[in-house]
């Protein structure tokens, strides 16, 4: 048995890659939240094998091949969902040859799907990874059209096949698409039932069609059980999507939602889940008049799908402390780490990727040094699909580089 | 005779800029509202000069903190009738100075973020150092009553970073008003506000003008530097005439007065605060440099992803470090971003760092970033307490304002720029539970009738009643 221990530490946790080879993996005694019927397991073990979880509970024997973390009584958690972002697409925003989220070709193009220029070698990447997220969706930019084009949930485990499921449809509702429907936002509806009328259509030819050929068949996927997420912030434009959505047959997610709070009742009614940016209380622009803080905690009380998302990618690490800041403004505190795990988990429907901890399901974990959701917490080791990550990113390359006040070498020659 | 004895008292006022005998332009009209005396007592106090009492209390009166103590019983009243002063036993509560937000476009960059609200940057020209953020300031933002909730009392607003020089930035007070004078911090130093790097050479170098490299950045401070002594000399010569009572003097020989350049030399004169916008090690150390061929200092470089390569350096030169807990990569010269910047930049002896947020939304969470940064200094294995990280966003933060004096800590005599926390300050779940701008209770989380609407968001929440 070899044994290790994640310490609260940056130093210790970088002795851990000479374990990356373990078949299995045992965290003992942690307060493991399950995001299941489980709920909260104090003192319990979790057994890893192969990439999946093979048993959480209380007292587990540790088997002899196993790395173990002594977790001494931390929180252990799903690996974080990162939020909607443009992670493996963007190097840097404001360098035109480093981003791949935005398409400039005119005209709707839903067969736009920005995962085949998916990296996971960006920097950013790990820096996000180490902080405790073990999945984002990575999806395109808004610009150009109000059909954004298509992305894919991607697991940060900096591999090449690491998509966890199927495309999403992003299409962008509302004053700052206005620009590209023509001036008015009732023309985003008049575009988007005549794009759906052509995905739908028996006919071969159609004349002056707003889709290619390829655009139809991608848009077609949308009518038929794919997830289209809205971005839509005013309360009047949300109840155009649901009324659209339920129209064409389409699984609808708010993206934003400034306003949604307004109407919640309707969205639970719909099944409609909402991803929320928690930190929008301020007047944006008019579509966003009635943004306020308890946004999650209202819809989420009306029985709404929570989840959370920042718009950020570089910081999209922060997305915990917008959590906490739901929690701080009346989301329950179960409620507020469910944004995080199980519920992108269920809304994007990842198939075997479940945003809980539980027998059989994929072992992606993070060891927390605390509340998760705590900004004085950090991730002490993160677990992707059953291997403790090296918790290196050029950043805490960077730091260790210049934590020496005095170096006796150019710091050129320190190579953490 | 008459137009002689004018002169002389313009020469005589030098020291203000040239045109001071005519008063102070557009100066503050801020005047604290009334307050009844305040006693808190059983508090955390974090002082904001790295001091914690536990316990504590603190008398509040005629606007000002009067008396710190240790128990209730040891507070020097200084004449006050304590027996008539609103009992706030704060319960375990944490205490802090008012914040201080170092960099905000709060008003200049209002909410609603409609093209008519973008006041920010006069970017028609690489150098605008004539432009004065506080006359874009729009009062009505309802940005200020959101940065009020969280705990700020003054805030420092500037043009934006689109240009080499792009004007002076102010300091008011954290208060709704409607206008910006009566928000003015009284007696603040006037600020201006400059940039490095990208901005500029990218706004300007886009259309084919100078500067589009970096170095043609510093030929144009430079230049700016130059045509600024001159204006100095120029006057001062003036001045030597008249005051030697010259009579051959022509009136017309009085140089003329130049928006532009009367602020570059109040800077050159020490009178102007510099703060700058620069991201990168190599072109901070440039710009001290420059400091130093043309004889001014600079306050604080803001943002300064890298400020914690030269953290010595910045710490020799007296400059602070006004800068974010974590963000990065969204343009090259931010790409080295660390979140243990805050933290090494405060290490060094006389190290001066600030949190600061460039940000509407982060004005109203200047704790929970700098918690952020305390953490990650922690792990990086400096120690660092809470009332070591409270500097960050107090006192620190009124230095590289000039305002030191006058708030930024809680120590007898200072105004009572006060927040009294549900918890610790330094946790995601901490509110601010009441604000105090000198002595007066500006915002109460319990009590609706104390946090301001602005004017335009009022009858705009349709359903918040609901």
């Amino acid at each position: 048995m070899k044994r290790l221990i994640a310490l609260p530490l940056f130093a210790a946790a970088l002795s851990i890659s000479a374990d990356l080879s373990a078949e299995a993996l045992f965290v003992n005694d942690a307060t493991v939240y399950t995001m299941s019927s489980q709920a909260v397991l104090q003192g319990a073990d979790i057994l890893i094998r192969d990439g999946r979880i093979k048993a959480v509970g209380s007292e587990l024997p540790a088997p002899v091949d196993a790395t173990v973390i002594e977790a001494r009584g931390r929180p252990v958690t799903p690996g974080f969902f990162a939020g909607i972002t443009q992670l493996g697409l963007v190097e840097i925003s404001l360098e035109a040859s480093s981003v791949d989220s935005e398409l400039a070709i005119e005209g709707l193009r839903p067969e736009f799907d920005v995962s085949s220029a998916y990296n996971p070698h960006s920097s950013a990447v790990p820096v996000t990874r180490i902080e405790g997220y073990s999945w984002t969706l990575s999806g395109p930019s808004r610009a150009g059209s109000i059909v954004a084009g298509q992305g894919r949930p991607v697991s940060l485990d900096g591999s090449y096949a690491s998509f966890l499921g199927g495309p999403v449809l992003f299409i962008d509702i509302g004053a700052d698409a206005s620009e590209q429907s023509g001036q008015s936002r009732a023309a985003q509806w008049m575009l988007l039932d005549q794009a759906l009328a052509e995905a739908g259509s028996e006919q071969q030819w159609i004349p002056q069609p707003l889709l290619t050929l390829a655009g139809r068949q991608a848009m077609n996927r949308y009518r038929t059980g794919g997830i289209t997420v809205f971005d839509a912030d005013r309360a009047s434009d949300i109840l155009q999507v649901i009324e659209f959505a339920g129209r064409h047959g389409m699984k609808a997610v708010i993206g934003g939602g400034a306003e949604a709070w307004m109407v919640a009742d309707r969205l639970a009614e719909a099944g409609v889940p909402v991803l929320v940016d928690p930190l929008l209380n301020l007047p944006g622009d008019f579509d966003q008049l009635g943004a306020r803080l308890d946004n999650a905690a209202i819809l989420h009380a009306a029985g709404v799908t929570v989840a959370f998302t920042g718009g950020d990618m570089h910081n999209a690490r922060r997305l915990r402390q917008l959590a906490g800041n739901a929690v701080a403004a009346g989301l329950p505190y179960e409620a507020g780490l469910a944004g995080l795990t199980s519920n992108p988990a269920v809304i994007f429907e990842l198939g075997d990727y479940t945003g809980t901890l539980e027998a059989g399901g994929r072992a992606d974990l993070v060891i927390w040094s605390g509340d998760p959701l705590e900004v004085t917490t950090v991730a002490d080791q993160v677990v992707i699909d059953g291997n403790p990550i090296e918790m290196v990113s050029r950043q805490t390359l960077l730091r260790d580089r210049y934590l020496d006040a005095d170096p006796s070498v150019p710091r050129a020659y320190i190579k953490p | 005779m008459k137009i002689r004895q004018i002169l002389t008292t313009l020469a005589a006022c030098w020291a203000a800029g040239p045109f001071a005998a005519v008063g102070e332009p557009y100066p503050s009209t801020y005047e604290p509202l009334p307050s009844g005396p305040v006693l808190i007592v059983n508090a955390t106090l974090l002082t904001g000069t790295g001091t914690r009492l536990d316990n504590a209390s603190m008398l509040i009166a005629d606007g000002r903190i009067q008396a710190i103590a240790d128990v209730a019983e040891n507070i020097e009243s200084g004449g006050v009738d304590i027996d008539s002063a609103q009992l706030i036993d704060a319960g375990g509560r944490w205490v802090t100075p008012g914040l201080i937000d170092v960099h905000s476009h709060l008003g200049v960059y209002a909410s609603p973020n409609v093209k008519a609200h973008s006041d920010g940057n006069e970017a028609t020209a690489p150098v605008t150092a004539q432009v004065w953020a506080e006359h874009s300031i729009w009062p009505q933002d309802p940005g200020f009553s959101r940065a009020l909730a969280g705990g700020v009392t003054a805030m420092h607003i500037l043009p934006g970073s689109a240009n080499l020089i792009g004007g002076r930035g102010v300091t008011v007070k954290n208060v709704p008003s409607l206008s910006y004078q009566r928000m003015k911090f009284p007696g603040a130093p006037h600020s201006l506000k400059m940039a490095c790097g990208e901005n500029p050479k990218r706004v300007y170098g886009e259309r084919m003008q100078t500067p589009s490299t970096r170095m043609g950045n510093v030929a144009g401070y430079r230049a700016e530097w130059i045509a600024a002594q001159k204006y100095i000399l120029d006057w001062e010569s003036y001045e030597k005439r008249v005051s030697e009572g010259d009579s051959d003097m022509d009136p017309d020989a009085t140089p003329e007065r130049d928006l532009k350049l009367e602020t570059l030399a109040g800077v050159l004169q020490g009178e102007i605060l510099v703060h700058m916008h620069c991201y990168r090690a190599d072109e901070m150390m440039t710009i001290l440099d420059m400091a130093e061929e043309f004889g001014y200092r600079v306050s604080a470089f803001h943002h300064a992803v890298e400020a914690y390569k030269i953290a010595g350096e910045l710490a020799e030169h007296g400059a602070c470090g006004a800068l974010w807990a974590d963000w990065w990569g969204f343009k090259a010269e931010a790409y080295d971003g660390i979140q243990e910047n805050i933290a090494l930049v405060d290490r060094p002896e006389g190290g001066c760092a600030i949190v600061h947020s460039d940000s509407e939304e982060g004005i109203q969470r200047l704790n929970q970033e700098a918690a952020k940064a305390m953490t990650r200094g922690r792990r990086a294995g400096l120690d660092i307490p809470p009332e070591r990280a409270i500097r960050w966003i107090t006192s620190n933060a009124a230095k590289s304002l000039g305002i030191q004096e006058q708030t930024g800590t809680l120590e007898p005599g200072k105004m009572a720029d006060v927040v009294i926390w549900n918890g610790d300050p330094f946790s995601v779940y901490a509110q601010a539970d009441q604000v105090f701008v000198d002595g007066r209770l500006m915002y109460d989380r319990a009590d609706p009738a104390l946090q301001p609407v602005s004017d335009f968001e009022l009858g705009q929440q349709p359903g918040a009643s609901e």
